[in-house]
């Protein structure tokens, strides 16, 4: 799965927009992710194959957020 | 302080010459730490290419092999696309069509997230407090400059989201 980490720079709004831009999500799910990030520090924003995994980390990296992978 | 606005369908901004300066500067600072001065061991190439497998150096290691140079290209490239808007002096009106847009708001997040590092930002950070205690030890030093710096490109960069999502206004003259 891929997990993004809470960091102090990036704009909750700038973090709402990304997840929904790059997963599709409703402004509802992505902005409740945004909140899990900001309130526990990390949520689990995507999940599937490892080189899927991979692929997001690498397109949430190019818009500046902080992702890693984990296995489920 | 300039701020984007929504017009059609372009974002828009008329930024005075030394924000024009500003804008510049920290664009090319992001170039430079990605080309010549690309070091792995820099804390900010370390955030702007986070390691993907904290606990597994070799897996990262791989990844990084096949996802450094695009994903360095790519920040390159949105550094650029501020500079490309932008005149080398004097002025600016800068309008901006969804995928300048966008380029530019990945790249006023490498640079931010640059300073930051430099800064020492931190989540318990208090940006006005910090601003107003830099100009109170030292109006002219280079860390109230550069915190005001960060704070102007936050500013800006929420304003260019806003107008980037805004409704399109006026396109059906209602």
């Amino acid at each position: 799965m891929t997990v993004v980490w809470d960091d102090p720079v990036n704009l909750m709004s700038y973090v709402t927009w990304v997840f929904q831009k790059l997963f599709g999500y409703s402004h509802e799910k992505a902005e409740q992710l945004m909140l899990d990030v900001h309130t526990k520090g990390r949520a689990v924003v995507s999940s599937g194959a490892r080189e899927r995994m991979e692929l997001d980390a690498s397109r949430l990296h190019a818009y500046g957020l902080w992702a890693t992978v984990e296995r489920a | 302080m300039t701020v984007f606005r929504r017009q059609g369908d372009l974002c828009v901004a008329s930024f005075a010459p030394d924000e024009v300066q500003v804008l510049r500067k920290v664009a090319s600072e992001v170039v430079g730490l990605l080309t010549e001065g690309f070091d792995r061991r820099d804390p900010v190439v370390g955030r702007l290419f986070p390691t993907v497998y904290p606990s597994d150096p070799a897996g990262s290691a791989e990844f990084r092999r096949y996802t450094e140079t695009e994903l360095k290209t790519k920040k390159i490239d949105q550094a650029g696309a501020i500079l490309a808007a932008l005149p080398e002096s004097g002025g600016a009106e800068v309008q901006l069509d969804d995928e300048a847009a966008e380029a530019w708001l990945r790249a006023l997040t490498d640079a931010r997230l640059a300073m930051a590092i430099r800064l020492d930002i931190t989540a318990e950070t208090d940006l006005g407090k910090e601003i107003e205690e830099a100009m109170r030890r030292e109006p002219t030093s280079a860390r109230a400059f550069q915190l005001s710096v960060y704070a102007y490109l936050g500013y800006l960069q929420e304003s260019l989201l806003e107008a980037l999502t805004a409704e399109r206004s006026g396109a059906t003259g209602t």
